[in-house]
Order: C-alpha cells, then sequence, then structure tokens
C-alpha cells in the first residue's frame, strides 16, 4: 500500500504531471504564476476542488447515466469552485484580490474534468480521492516551481506578500535586487517558464533513460 | 425505454443540482458575515488614500447615506456616499459607484470629490479586470488612477474627459481601453452629480450602522 502511494505520487508528480505533461490547465497557469504566492494560492484552491470533485464524482458513478455524466461533472466542479471562492473571500481576502477572475476561472481547468471522467468515475472514493491529491499536487507544485522562477527572475524577490495567505502585515519577502528582467513577469514570460519547465524535465528522463540502459554509442544515436 | 431513460436522466440532474445548490448556499451562510467584515476592513483601509491633502476630524465611515437605485450616479446598483467634515464644515464627500461597462464585469471605485468640485483621490476597489492589462487600475500595480488627482470638471473640460485615443486628455492603458475609458466616464458622471446634488448631499442625515 505504502510502496503504491509513492508510487502514485511520483506519477502525479512527475511522469504525468497535469501541467508538464498532459499539458492541461495551461489558462491559469500561464495567467497566474508571476508571484510564488500566486501559484500557492491558486494551487491550494485547485487541490482541494479536485480533491472534492474526485470524491463527489466517484461516489455519485452508480447512479449516473454515461449519457448525462458531463453535465453534472460540470455541475459538481461548479459548486464546489464557487464554495471555495466563498472560502477564499472569507479567509483570504487579499489573495482573492489577487487571483481574481482566477479563482472562478478553476472551473474550466480542464485537469479537474479530466480526472473526474479518466479516475474517478471508475474507482473508488478513497482512491479517487488520494487521485485527486496526488493529481493536483502536481499541478500546484508545477504552479509554484514557476511562480517562484518568474518571480525570482522577473522581480528579483521570493516569497513577497505571503501574508495574503498566512495574514499579517504585508512582507516583502526575500529581496535580492531591486528590480528583474520584467519579461519573466509579463505573459511571454509564463510561456518561456512553462517551456523551461517541461524542456528540464524531459532532459532529465532522458538522462535517467540513458543511465539505466547503457547502449553503446552507435545503437543509442540509432534508438533516438 | 427511451422515454424511462430521458425522465431518470433528469431527475439524476435534478437531485445533483438540489444538491450542489445547497452546498453552495451552506458555504454562503457560513461565510457571508466574514466577508461582509472583510469588505468594511478593506473599505476603512481604502478609504484613506482617496482624501489625500484634506484635513477632517470626524470618522468617515459614520456619515454614510445611501442612494437607492435609479439614479443619476454610474452603477444600476445603490451608490454609496461617505460625507467628510471638519468639525461642522463639509470637506468633501466619497462616492463608492461602479462603471458598469468594465471589460469584465462592473468595476466598484471610490471617488473622493472636495467641496470646490475637484477630485481628491480614485481608488479602485474591486474590479475583474484581465490581469496584466486592465488591472493596471489598481495603484500598487501602476499609478494610472492618481492622474485624477486635483482635476474637476472645469479643468479639463467635460468633453475632454476621455483617454487620449478618443479625443481626451488621460493616457490609456496598453492593452486596454475599454477599462480607463469606463472609469474615466464613471467619474466624470460623479463629478457631474456633486456638482448638482452638492447640498442635497450634505443636508441628507446619516444612516444609523449597525
Amino acid at each position: 500500500m505504502a510502496a503504491g502511494l509513492i508510487d502514485r505520487f511520483k506519477t502525479g508528480l512527475w511522469r504525468e504531471n497535469p501541467g508538464l505533461v498532459q499539458l492541461l490547465g495551461l489558462c491559469p497557469l500561464l495567467a497566474v504564476t508571476g508571484s510564488f504566492v500566486n501559484g500557492l494560492g491558486l494551487g491550494l484552491a485547485t487541490l482541494a476542488v479536485m480533491m472534492a470533485s474526485n470524491a463527489l464524482v466517484s461516489a455519485t458513478r452508480r447512479w449516473i447515466q454515461p449519457e448525462i455524466r458531463v453535465p453534472i461533472y460540470v455541475l459538481i466542479i461548479a459548486s464546489l469552485v464557487t464554495c471555495i471562492e466563498l472560502i477564499f473571500k472569507a479567509f483570504f481576502p487579499d489573495l482573492d484580490r489577487a487571483l481574481g477572475i482566477f479563482i472562478p476561472l478553476i472551473v474550466t481547468n480542464c485537469a479537474i474534468v479530466a480526472r473526474a471522467e479518466v479516475f474517478a468515475s471508475r474507482n473508488s472514493v478513497v482512491t479517487s480521492i488520494i487521485d485527486g491529491l496526488v493529481m493536483g499536487s502536481g499541478f500546484a507544485l508545477l504552479l509554484m516551481v514557476i511562480g517562484a522562477f518568474r518571480e525570482l527572475i522577473g522581480q528579483g524577490s521570493l516569497f513577497a506578500r505571503m501574508d495574503m495567505l498566512f495574514g499579517g502585515e504585508p512582507v516583502r519577502g526575500l529581496v535580492l535586487v531591486e528590480n528583474g528582467w520584467l519579461l519573466l513577469v509579463l505573459p511571454p514570460g509564463a510561456f518561456f517558464s512553462l517551456a523551461l519547465a517541461i524542456a528540464a524535465k524531459n532532459a532529465i528522463d532522458r538522462r535517467r533513460k540513458d543511465a539505466r540502459r547503457p547502449l553503446p554509442r552507435r545503437a543509442r544515436s540509432l534508438n533516438r | 425505454m427511451a422515454e424511462r431513460s430521458i425522465w431518470s436522466s433528469g431527475v439524476t440532474l435534478a437531485v445533483i443540482a438540489a444538491i450542489c445548490a445547497s452546498l453552495v448556499a451552506l458555504t454562503w451562510q457560513l461565510t457571508a458575515e466574514r466577508i461582509e467584515a472583510n469588505e468594511k476592513e478593506w473599505l476603512a483601509r481604502s478609504l484613506q488614500p482617496a482624501l489625500a491633502g484634506l484635513f477632517f476630524d470626524s470618522p468617515v465611515t459614520e456619515s454614510m447615506i445611501t442612494i437607492t437605485a435609479p439614479h443619476d450616479l454610474p452603477g444600476t446598483e445603490d451608490a454609496i456616499i461617505y460625507r467628510v467634515y471638519s468639525g461642522e464644515d463639509p470637506v468633501a464627500a466619497l462616492f463608492i459607484v461602479s462603471a458598469r461597462d468594465g471589460y469584465a464585469g462592473p468595476i466598484r471605485f471610490l471617488v473622493g470629490i472636495a467641496m470646490d468640485g475637484t477630485v481628491t483621490g480614485v481608488r479602485v476597489l474591486q474590479h475583474r479586470e484581465t490581469p496584466g492589462m486592465g488591472d493596471r487600475i489598481e495603484t500598487h500595480k501602476s499609478d494610472w488612477v492618481l492622474q485624477f488627482d486635483g482635476l474637476s470638471l472645469r479643468d479639463p473640460e467635460p468633453r475632454y474627459w476621455a483617454i487620449k485615443g478618443d479625443g481626451g486628455q488621460f493616457d490609456q492603458l496598453t492593452g486596454a481601453s475599454v477599462t480607463p475609458r469606463a472609469i474615466i466616464k464613471a467619474i466624470r458622471v460623479t463629478l457631474a452629480y456633486f456638482e448638482v446634488n452638492r447640498d442635497a448631499i450634505f443636508a441628507a442625515p446619516a444612516e444609523v450602522q449597525e
């Protein structure tokens, strides 16, 4: 069980990471990752929605006729997102203001519908919740990594405005340099950062594969 | 057969819709009070900067009046006005209005107007404009809303209350002209309203707040 769980996490965080490999939910991923705290906030919200929607979809899977499953997924996900939005407004008002429209837009994150359709509609409630946790973490982690990268290069700081999530006075975070390379904070920077992340993942995967199966040089080049 | 399956599908959908609706209703019930408190705190924090450079000694939030819709102010919902005094003398009025024609829904914002009809400050309270474009109406993202400070309907004249692209005198935001257009228009309308209704605004009794 524990080994299986670790394997599931490896799948969600790495092998089938919703953002890096399945390339789902790119709209929020590209739009809000201007800073680490934004990435973390939206990542947590998406994670919560994903776990809850997987749980509900799985719990109701026996009563739902296949013809109406998609409207039901939409209904479930939309209500959950509305709940999350209210909770954000109540407990993290500043973060809610910073993320703005992208909290309600979690509804349109195809990663969530994809997990409902591919996994939760065919598995038990507990495994579906775990799947939501794993896939949601993969997505949230990617948001945080890209958010941290863009904030670091784009603004020269890290973990600024963490008070939006944890309360207290506004904090500037770790300021390394006063001004960064603005391009990274602007929308094109999001594409560059995602591309770099995907390239890095593929490079690591390839290196690992090569290390595992050492082939003679000529054979290896043919193998590509 | 087919008819039966349509019925049962309909019932399933209805049941799930009811469950989802109650879930949302429950969450709303649990959070409504906190959300309102947050809004109020945020309001008290954000009223201040719209009154820059004015001397006043009354607690701003205690002099509220509501102008019920429909009214001549921007927006279709009720507008809120806070009156600011120094001793007994009126100093300024703070309007909370919404520009309806924002790019993504209404933009709620604050306009402070001094007794002589000049803008003392504009601050956006709530909006859903595109991040990176229209959201530069927020003060921590750009200085755009600060350009209205000290202006009135005499300086510039009403027809120049428009973005440069429309023949006015105000900068637009790169990539976003709908947002500035909406705000400028709403400020102009609010200034005109103040000019006409100034005495009535200060004569109205304050509402009791809980």
